[in-house]
Order: C-alpha cells, then sequence, then structure tokens
C-alpha cells in the first residue's frame, strides 16, 4: 500500500506536469488539484468502469451541481463535447482539457465548445430542428394560443435572421462565429452551457 | 435647534436679517417644544444651567417688571437679577422692554413668570436671536449647512483643559442637549412636512377646470360657479400679482356653492385656504389666512359645503360627460383620488393601451407638473401602426414569458431594430417593453441585464423615453448595478444614467439613491497616460470614462455638484484631466465647467492644478473639448490668482486663436467669454496686446449672436482700460459697432456696452466718433431701461463722455426731460445707480445753464437727503456732486439748510482717502456760506481738516487749506464785529 502510494504520487507528478502544458489557462497546482478531483470521482464509481474513466452520469451530476445546468440534452451534448474520443467516457486528459476550456477558455476556444455543443448531431451544422429541439422549453406556454409550438418556431426564425448570414437555413460555425463576435450575448444562444459567472 | 430653526422653520422673509416667525401649525409646535425644553432645563439640569452664555440673548420683551419677585431689584422701568457672572454683569437685564438674558436658568424663570405669554416671548426672542447656539456657546457653533465639527471642536476643548476649568464640559453637555433638541424638532417638523403638499399652477389650474364642468344652477351640480378673481394669467401660470407670489400664493378663486355664502379661496404652494374676501367696490383683496390649509380645493369644499360633499360622492350617478375626454368612471376616480390630472394620465394610458398599465395606476400618480409636457401623442388608431410595432410587441412578449435564452434572443433580435428612431423607442414603451426591461435589470442574469441595459441606452436618448425610465424606477435599479462587479455592467449603467439624468427630478433621484457617491467611485482608475496597460487597467478606464459621462449629466443640479464634491470627487477628476484621451477629457471638463459655476470648485480647480490641464487641452484639435475648456476657464476666471496662472501656463495664446473658430458659436462664445475674463487682470491685457486680439475681437462685433457679443464687448471694455487699446479699437473700426450695439435690449449686453462705450470715451479722439454717433443720447436713454445694473452702468460712461465731448452741456441739455431724469434716478434705492448718477451729476453741474436746470428739479434736497449713507463709495461721488452744484446761486445755503454739512464733515473719518478729496472739496464749497461755517466748526471740521492740510495730495491740501481759512476767516470777522 505504501509502495503504491509513493508510486501513486510519483505518477501525480509526473501527470500533471504532461498535462499543465496541454492545459494552457491551468498552472500546474491548478492541474493537480483537478486530477485529484477527477481521482476522487472515478474512484466513487462502481469497479467495473473504473479503469474507462469518469461516465456521463456523473458527468451530468457535475454539470447540474457544480454549474447549475438543468437542460438534460445541453448536459449530454456538453459530455459529448468533453468526450472527445467518443468512448463515452471522459478520460483524465479530456478532463483537463475540457474544463481548461469550460472554465476559463479564451472566446475563440468557448465559440467553438458552445458550437460542438449545440451541433447535436454533429454534422457541422445547426439546423432548424436542432434548434427547436434546444429552444423548445424556453417560453412558458399560453394555453390560449392555437399552435403552443408557434412561438418557439418564431423565436427559431429570429435567431436564424439573426445569425444565419449565408442564409441557407442553417448555421454554419462561421456563421455562429461571425454572430457571436458581433455580440457577445449570443454565444449561449441556445441555452446555458458554460459555467455562469466568470470563475 | 439651529438646523431646526433655519430649515423647518418657516420664516415670513427667509434671509433678510431679522425675519419673522410665521404663525403656523409647525411653527407652534416647535416653539412648544423648545419652551418645554427651556422650562425644565434648570430643573433637569441644574449645572449646566447656570452656564453662562457667551453673548446675552437679547429681544424686545412686553413683561412688565413688576411680574418679576425675589432675587431681583425690581424698579419702575428695569429689573437686574441679585445673580451676577464672574465680571459682576448681572444674569438678567431688563430696561425699557429690552431684555438680556446670560443664562439657562435666567431663561426658565422668564418663563415662569411670562405664563400665558411664554409663546410670544419664545417667539420674540428667536426672531431676535436667528441662531441663539451661536450666542449660548459662541460663534463658532453657529450652524452651518452641511458637516459640523463643532462637536469635535469641543471635545478637543475639553480635552486640553481638563484642570481646574470645568465650564469647557458643562459647555459640552449643553452643546449635545442642544443638538438632541434639534434633532427631535427636525423629526418632529419632517413629520409634518411630509404631510404638505406642494401644489403647483398646472395641478391649481386642472383642479379649477375640472370642476368648473360640475358647476351649475341645479341641484345636482356640486357647486354653482368657481371662478378666478382676476383674468391675467402670468407666464409662469399663477395668476396672483407678484408680490403675493412670492409667498407662494398661485391665485385666487371665487367659490359659489349651493349651501353657503360665498367662498374667497386662495391657492397657494402649501395648499388651500380660505382668504378674507375680494371688497368688490375697491377692488382690494384681503390676502389675510382665514381656515386651516387643506391639500387640495376638494378638501376645502367638502369640510365647508355638505351640499358638495354629498353630491360629489354621487356624481356618476347624475352626469354624463361623455362629449370630452373623461369617461364617467374617470371622473369618480379623480373626484375621490383628489389628484386630477395625474389620474387622468394614468387612465389615458389605461382606455389607449388596454390591459398592459392597470397595475401600475398607483405608482404613476406621483408624477408631477415637469411632466406634463410630454403627455404626448400616442399611437391614435391601430390601423396605421408601422410593421416594426408589431415586431417589438412580438418581441417583448418573448421577453417575458421566456426563459434566459429565449430573452437574450428576444433581446438581441430587439437591438437589430433601428432604436435610434422615433417610432420603435415609442413603440417599446407603448406595448410595455419599458418595464419589461427595467424589471430585468432586477435579477442575477448578468446577461439580461447587460442585453436590457444596451437597449435602455440607446432608447434614453429620448426625452419621453427617459421619463418613463425615470418613472419606473429605473434610475435606483442602475444605480444599484454600480456596485456591481462585472465592469461591463457598471459601464451601461453609467451610460445609461448619463442619458437618463437630462432632466431635473431625474438628477435628484440619483441623488437621492447614493448614485453620486457611487458614480465618483467609478472614476477611481490607474492613470491612464501610462504606456502598457493591462486589458483589466483599460477597462478600469473604461469605467471611468462611463463614470464622468454619468456625472455629466448630474452636474446640472447645484446639490449633485455639492455631492460629486464631497464624495471626493475633485481629485479624482483632477487625475482624470490629465488623461490623454478625447472620450475621457470631453465628459471630465464638461463635468468641471459645470461645476465651476461654484465657488468651492473654482478654489479646488486651482488648488488642484487643473488650470494647466485646462490650459493645454485648449490646443487640442476637438472643437468640443476645446469649448468646455474655454468655458471652465470663463467661469474659473473669476478669480484673479487663476486669471494669472492661464497667463502663467500660456493659455492667452490659444485663447485668441480661438477666435478664428467664427462657424462654431458655442465654441465662440466660450472662448470670448475667457478673454472677458481673463482680460480683467491688466497684466493679461498687455499679452492680448501682443497677440493682436483686439483686431480680432473687434472684427467679432458685427454679425455674432448674443452670447458670443456679450463676452466680445465685455473684453473690449477691459482692454479699453488701456489707454493705448483705446486708440486701437479706433483704429479697428470698433467704436462705431460699439456704438450702435446701445440700441440692444439684452441687459447683459447692455451692461457691458456701456462700460466699454465708457471706457472708449476716455480718449477725445473716439469721442468725436461717439458723437457723431449721437452715443451721447443712446446712453442716455438707457436711464428708461428698468435694470439697476444698466442704469448704473450708462450713468459711469456719460462721465467720461461728458467730460470729453466739446459742446456736452448744449447736447445734454438738448435732451428732452433728459435732466430731470437723471435726478430722478436719484431716488433709486440701488447704492451703485447712486454712486454714478452722483457721478454723473457733478460732470453735469460744470455746464453752469445744466446746474440752473437740475436745480429746479430739486437736486440739492436729494442730495442731502442721500448725505447718512456708510457706503464710501457713494460718499466719495456725493461729495463730489455736492461740491460741484454748489456753484449756482442759492445752493450752498440750500445745503445747509436740508443739513447736509454734518455728516459731510463725518466723512472726513472715513478711511478712503478719495473720499476726503472730494469731502473737503465739497466742504470748500460750502464754507463760502458762513451757516455752513458754523456747522462744520460745531461738527469739530477744523480739526480733521488740519490734519488733512499734512496730505500729499495737493487738490485735497488745497482743499482743506481753503475751507479751514474760510472758517477762520469768520471766526476772525465775528471777533472784530464783537470786540472791535
Amino acid at each position: 500500500m505504501a509502495e503504491g502510494s509513493v508510486m501513486s504520487r510519483k505518477n501525480l507528478q509526473m501527470l500533471s506536469e504532461s498535462l499543465a502544458k496541454v492545459a494552457k489557462h491551468f498552472n500546474k497546482k491548478e492541474v493537480k488539484c483537478l486530477i485529484r478531483l477527477y481521482n476522487d470521482l472515478v474512484g466513487e464509481q462502481s469497479e467495473r468502469r473504473m479503469g474507462a474513466g469518469l461516465d456521463r452520469s456523473k458527468f451530468r451530476n457535475i454539470l447540474h451541481n457544480t454549474f447549475g445546468m438543468t437542460d438534460d440534452m445541453i448536459m449530454d451534448r456538453a459530455f459529448r463535447a468533453f468526450d472527445k474520443d467518443n468512448d463515452g467516457f471522459i478520460s483524465i486528459k479530456e478532463w483537463i482539457e475540457g474544463l481548461s476550456v469550460f472554465l476559463r477558455g479564451t472566446l475563440d476556444e468557448r465559440i467553438k465548445y458552445c458550437f460542438d455543443v449545440y451541433d447535436l448531431n454533429g454534422d457541422g451544422y445547426i439546423s432548424r430542428e436542432e434548434m427547436f429541439h434546444m429552444l423548445k422549453n424556453s417560453l412558458t406556454k399560453q394555453p390560449t394560443e392555437e399552435d403552443p409550438d408557434e412561438g418557439i418556431k418564431d423565436l427559431v426564425e429570429i435567431t436564424l435572421k439573426k445569425m444565419d448570414h449565408d442564409h441557407d437555413g442553417r448555421l454554419s460555425f462561421s456563421d455562429f462565429e461571425k454572430a457571436v463576435r458581433d455580440e457577445e450575448l449570443l454565444l449561449e444562444a441556445f441555452g446555458s452551457c458554460l459555467p455562469d459567472t466568470k470563475v | 435647534m439651529g438646523v431646526a430653526l433655519t430649515r423647518a422653520a418657516q420664516w415670513t422673509t427667509a434671509g433678510f436679517g431679522t425675519g419673522k416667525l410665521e404663525i403656523t401649525p409647525l411653527n407652534e409646535s416647535i416653539l412648544q417644544e423648545i419652551i418645554a425644553f427651556v422650562e425644565n432645563f434648570s430643573s433637569k439640569h441644574p449645572k449646566e444651567s447656570s452656564l453662562v452664555f457667551k453673548e446675552p440673548l437679547q429681544w424686545t420683551t412686553t413683561l412688565e417688571p413688576s411680574r418679576f419677585g425675589s432675587g431681583y431689584e425690581v424698579s419702575k422701568l428695569s429689573v437686574t437679577s441679585v445673580e451676577t457672572d464672574k465680571d459682576g454683569r448681572p444674569l438678567l437685564r431688563l430696561s425699557a422692554s429690552n431684555i438680556e438674558v446670560l443664562s439657562f436658568s435666567q431663561l426658565s424663570t422668564i418663563l415662569r413668570v411670562a405664563q400665558d405669554k411664554k409663546l410670544r416671548e419664545v417667539q420674540a426672542c428667536l426672531e431676535a436671536n436667528r441662531d441663539p447656539v451661536a450666542k449660548i456657546l459662541g460663534a463658532s457653533y453657529a450652524t452651518v449647512d452641511g458637516e459640523d465639527y463643532s462637536v469635535l471642536r469641543l471635545l478637543e476643548k475639553v480635552k486640553q483643559d481638563d484642570d481646574a476649568n470645568h465650564d469647557a464640559e458643562f459647555e459640552m453637555k449643553v452643546f449635545l442637549l442642544i443638538q438632541q433638541l434639534d434633532m427631535q424638532l427636525m423629526n418632529n417638523s419632517l413629520k409634518q412636512i411630509s404631510q404638505e403638499v406642494r401644489l403647483s399652477p398646472a395641478t391649481v389650474k386642472n383642479e379649477v377646470e375640472l370642476l368648473e364642468s360640475f358647476c351649475g344652477e341645479e341641484q345636482e351640480a356640486v357647486l354653482k360657479s368657481v371662478e378666478y378673481t382676476s383674468d391675467y394669467e402670468f407666464s409662469n401660470g399663477c395668476r396672483a400679482p407678484p408680490w403675493r407670489q412670492v409667498h407662494g400664493e398661485i391665485c385666487y378663486l371665487k367659490i359659489k356653492p349651493h349651501d353657503t355664502d360665498t367662498l374667497y379661496v386662495t391657492c397657494s404652494t402649501a395648499g388651500v385656504f380660505l382668504n378674507g374676501g375680494v371688497d368688490e367696490e375697491k377692488e382690494k383683496t384681503d390676502y389675510e389666512r382665514k381656515s386651516e390649509v387643506y391639500k387640495d380645493l376638494v378638501n376645502l369644499l367638502k369640510q365647508r359645503s355638505s351640499h358638495f360633499a354629498q353630491n360629489i360622492v354621487s356624481l356618476p350617478l347624475s352626469f354624463s360627460t361623455n362629449d370630452d375626454n373623461y369617461s364617467l368612471k374617470e371622473m369618480s376616480f379623480v373626484l375621490v383620488f383628489g389628484k386630477f390630472h395625474d389620474v387622468l394620465f394614468t387612465l389615458d394610458y389605461v382606455s389607449k393601451i388596454s390591459g398592459v398599465w392597470t397595475e401600475e395606476f398607483s405608482e404613476s400618480s406621483s408624477e408631477s407638473e415637469e411632466d406634463e409636457d410630454q403627455l404626448d401623442r400616442r399611437q391614435e388608431s391601430s390601423t396605421d401602426l408601422p410593421s416594426e410595432y408589431w415586431q417589438i410587441q412580438k418581441l417583448v412578449k418573448y421577453l417575458k414569458g421566456g426563459n434566459q435564452t429565449a430573452t437574450v434572443i428576444a433581446l438581441c433580435s430587439m437591438r437589430d431594430f433601428n432604436l435610434a428612431q422615433e417610432t420603435c423607442q415609442l413603440a417599446i414603451r407603448d406595448v410595455g417593453g419599458l418595464e419589461v426591461l427595467i424589471n430585468l435589470l432586477d435579477t442575477d442574469e448578468i446577461k439580461c441585464k447587460i442585453g436590457s441595459l444596451k437597449i435602455l441606452k440607446e432608447i434614453s436618448r429620448n426625452s419621453q423615453i427617459r421619463r418613463a425610465i425615470a418613472g419606473f424606477g429605473g434610475l435606483q435599479m442602475m444605480v444599484n448595478i454600480l456596485d456591481s462587479p462585472e465592469k461591463k455592467l457598471k459601464c451601461l449603467a453609467a451610460e445609461t444614467i448619463a442619458n437618463v439624468a437630462k432632466f431635473r427630478r431625474a438628477r435628484r433621484t440619483v441623488r437621492k439613491h447614493g448614485g453620486i457617491k457611487r458614480l465618483v467611485g467609478l472614476l477611481d482608475c490607474v492613470p491612464s497616460d501610462s504606456a502598457n496597460l493591462t486589458p483589466e487597467q483599460e477597462k478600469d478606464i473604461e469605467v471611468a470614462r462611463c463614470g464622468a459621462l454619468a456625472l455629466w449629466s448630474c452636474s446640472k443640479s447645484t446639490r449633485n455638484k455639492e455631492a460629486i464634491r464631497k464624495a471626493g470627487g475633485i481629485p479624482l477628476l483632477a487625475r482624470l484631466l490629465k488623461s490623454p484621451h478625447e472620450n475621457m477629457l470631453i465628459p471630465v471638463v464638461g463635468t468641471l465647467q459645470e461645476c465651476a459655476s461654484e465657488q468651492s470648485y473654482r478654489t479646488a480647480i486651482q488648488s488642484e492644478k487643473m488650470i494647466e490641464d485646462l490650459v493645454k487641452n485648449l490646443s487640442r484639435d476637438n472643437q468640443e473639448l476645446q469649448m468646455h475648456c474655454a468655458s471652465a476657464i470663463f467661469k474659473c476666471a473669476e478669480e484673479k490668482e487663476t486669471r494669472e496662472l492661464v497667463r502663467q501656463f500660456d493659455g492667452l495664446k490659444p485663447l485668441v486663436t480661438l477666435l478664428s473658430m467664427s462657424e462654431n458659436k458655442q465654441l465662440l462664445a466660450a472662448a470670448t467669454g475667457a478673454i472677458w475674463k481673463c482680460s480683467i487682470s491688466l497684466e493679461n491685457v498687455a499679452k492680448f496686446q501682443e497677440y493682436k486680439a483686439i483686431d480680432l475681437l473687434v472684427g467679432l462685433l458685427t454679425d455674432q449672436p448674443e452670447e458670443v457679443l456679450v463676452n466680445v464687448v465685455g473684453a473690449l471694455g477691459e482692454c479699453a482700460q488701456e489707454q493705448s487699446n483705446r486708440a486701437i479699437i479706433r483704429k479697428c473700426g470698433g467704436i462705431q459697432p460699439l456704438v450702435s450695439l446701445l440700441t440692444g435690449t439684452n441687459q447683459a449686453l447692455l451692461i457691458n456696452v456701456t462700460k466699454a462705450v465708457g471706457a472708449c470715451a476716455i480718449d477725445p479722439e473716439n469721442m468725436t466718433i461717439i458723437d457723431r454717433m449721437d452715443g451721447l443720447r443712446l446712453l442716455w436713454s438707457l436711464f428708461k431701461n428698468p435694470n439697476p445694473d444698466v442704469q448704473a452702468s450708462a450713468a459711469w460712461a456719460i462721465c467720461p463722455c461728458i467730460e470729453n465731448s466739446k459742446d456736452a452741456g448744449e447736447v445734454v441739455r438738448s435732451f428732452v426731460g433728459g435732466l430731470e431724469l437723471i435726478v430722478n434716478l436719484l431716488k433709486s434705492d440701488n447704492k451703485e445707480v447712486l454712486a454714478s448718477v452722483c457721478a454723473a451729476i457733478a460732470k453735469i453741474a460744470k455746464d453752469e445753464e445744466n446746474l440752473a436746470v437740475i436745480t429746479d428739479h430739486g437736486v440739492v434736497a436729494m442730495l442731502a437727503k442721500l448725505t447718512k449713507t456708510t457706503d464710501d463709495k457713494l460718499r466719495r461721488y456725493l461729495a463730489e456732486a455736492i461740491g460741484n452744484c454748489c456753484m449756482w446761486g442759492s445752493n450752498r445755503m440750500s445745503f445747509g439748510e436740508t443739513g447736509a454739512v454734518a455728516p459731510l464733515v463725518h466723512y472726513l473719518k472715513s478711511s478712503d482717502t478719495m473720499v476726503h478729496q472730494a469731502t473737503s472739496v465739497a466742504l470748500f464749497q460750502l464754507s463760502k456760506d458762513a451757516n455752513n461755517c458754523i456747522t462744520m466748526h460745531e461738527n469739530g471740521a477744523v480739526k480733521l481738516l488740519l490734519s488733512l492740510v499734512g496730505s500729499t495730495d495737493e487738490v485735497l491740501q488745497e482743499a482743506a487749506a481753503g475751507c479751514v481759512a474760510n472758517i477762520r476767516r469768520l471766526a476772525l470777522a465775528n471777533e472784530k464785529a464783537r470786540y472791535g
């Protein structure tokens, strides 16, 4: 046991050093803390999954409890954005890199991250349907209206009018990027997917 | 009690020495409290009550000496107390109804003795001693506005001399007790004042109009008739004559109810009350208050006429007023609530924009007079609404019903509309968007707040929107946001405040909610001229810029200027003034020039070394900045030191350069203003001459707006004090335009023009031109101007004209009624007018025929009447005039008979040598009459004159000697006659 802990301390040192190079926005000490946190979180998981990394439900818990996110779909998408290799688990490297953008990312990095989150099917475009899907709970339903979805549809059209610069009825990354550069408030246009206040 | 007395108590003529306390319920309660305080003082605080006042409280009493009993030496007319202070002065002394008191114990005795006259005595005491604390404890405790350090001073004093002297300790106790009383008084009067309503001419007018529509002979009508006693309405909306307006009275009404006699009602800002009525035959109104004060007409009428009270309730059933704008329901509301036009305003809204506004009813009814011109055109019918209207309405719906994401999208989309366009601005308001936007400011969502402020910032450029934002309490929210750690939010909030605080009520709101302090806090950033700033520092600078913008708007209110100073804004502004960025400098200098109207700022601008920066920025290539700098210098250069500093920092040259900016009139006005004030110092005039400013100024005498002309002429007037400049003005052709400006009507301009013409007239060559243009007649005609400053200035200008014009005597005589006009100005009560007219009369009297005319107009008696003055300037010119007027007929004797000689002798005791000279010349003239010599001798003139014979002033010497000789000669002749 003693030997193991010495080993892991050495490992931790090396790991944090190598990861600190990858994640620009954290210093070594912060990386070390985040690794510990990761290890603790992974340690709580059942034996079977330990090797693979942080699983989806654990990650969603963090997003929900620590960062106050509520939208299931967005949280799933955030998980996919973290999980670069699509293996259903977040590895230690993905964890550090992801958090670096999530917490301290530059505007460019955050635009990329948000676009990845909103591009639900990962085809490189945010389509009308995807927007509708993401915005469908954003308005309180007026029981008086004939079509309860009319407001949402209208909202989608408003958004497209504002952001779809090449008028192809969907948002490419460059559309999204340009719109956000013009008006930073549009970064999280389709739902909160970043921490609320700056850390 | 000092503060309460100065602020809360209602004085009849505030600011004129000893005022009278009005008999109002508020004052009465204040007096009662003071009585209770004093009465119980000696029993509660026996030691403190024996503290001897620094100065006695004096007043005229009605108490009979006989009322005083043991402990006092009572005679028929006087009373002195047995108790004395250390120096043996009695603590109470009453003689011939004048009473002096030196301690609290004596004060309470007086109150005990006074019994039923207590109130009267306290009132008389307070009226005679406006600041009793200062008398009781010494002048250093005089009531001051603002921060008061007297407690601290006292504490220090107590600490210092804690040896044998316990007086300081007692003083401390007394002071604290008095302060306590003060607080209590203030609290009580606040309660009362807060119940008071301030009526305005507009509210009264509305109320009367409304009541008129319910008048009629039939029984259901609430009143028979309502009418104003005067048909004439002044431009401020009042109908009361101006001398009553100063008492806050707005108009008088004659109201005929169904059940009682005609009521005569005064409407004043403090409320409405019954007055003594109008005497129809003599057309005289008895303005005295005859009833208690009601907050509006409806309340008064409810009390006075039971018929009115009954019918007002049943109105909605019996009346149909569909023909005009008000519906029945509104009427009943209106009458029940008694807040007429406010409610109309709201209901108007309700009927036009269905549903949305109903909850706002109670809040918006507090709007008042300032806003009513804003009851504006609204969208008339829904058919011709622009498409933006519907789109904006839809977005507002999403704002209301959306979560954060939808709200942000809607906000961003709303910003795509042309928010500078009035249709969009008003559409947002009309669909209820403003409240939603303002409510968003109260959420925790930073993004929503930013989005909302971005819109508010744009649309608040519209004055109606500004008022609406302020009305919904938006300013409070924005002031709160100034505390946010998010710098972007602070910037936006400050910028929006800068836009909204363009009217008085908004500026007050900002101050009342602590906004000034916070805005001043924003100014605190790193010195912006340091190179390589971090992004955070740059943001700080942007925050400071926005803060300065907001302060600039706020600084248009005097109270806010004071608040900025108290919040420590001046040093921060001084630091920002060193910024290299024009967008920072403009609001900073703008604020400073706005505040420079206050003495405290002018001193601070000087002491914080801001003149140098202001001068530096005069040379920047930005006209707005140049204008604000010049106008700051304009205001500050009232101070002599500032004028020196402007010269030392080479500010005069750039000012002269600005004179070529003839297209930008505002800039020109500021620059010429600065030149005017700077040229009050002679050293600066020399510089201006060097820079050829005078040629340029003369060039600006034609085709300029009045605000430029006033300053140009002012500057020329100052420059012309210098001999060589008078010739320059002539050579540049400046005399003609100056003289033709004498026909203007602008008072400020006339004052400056007359001064300039007068200064130019000292040069005889200039005078020929002035004569040719009939300048003397033009100046003379200004005596008919009602403004005393113009009169005085014209009279001063006339002096050199008469002196230097060849046939002035004849010209003056040719003015029909001219001499009578000037003699009659001696009845003026303005010292400056009197002095200048005396000076002019002295010149006129040199012409014998004219002297004869003015003598016929009774100049001697009028001059004699003025001799009692103590004003040295007036004395000097008066003596000169008297001296010159002696030359005609029996004027010497007349002066003696009217008692002018004795006061003149006393002038010799004055400290002003110019007075001595003029007086001794006058006395010399008067001494040619034997009776006057006797009067002079009796008044001790010989001794005074003898000492003046030793003067170095030859004129004085000669006149004094001549006068003494005349007196002496008379005495010799007298002796000779007696003994010879």
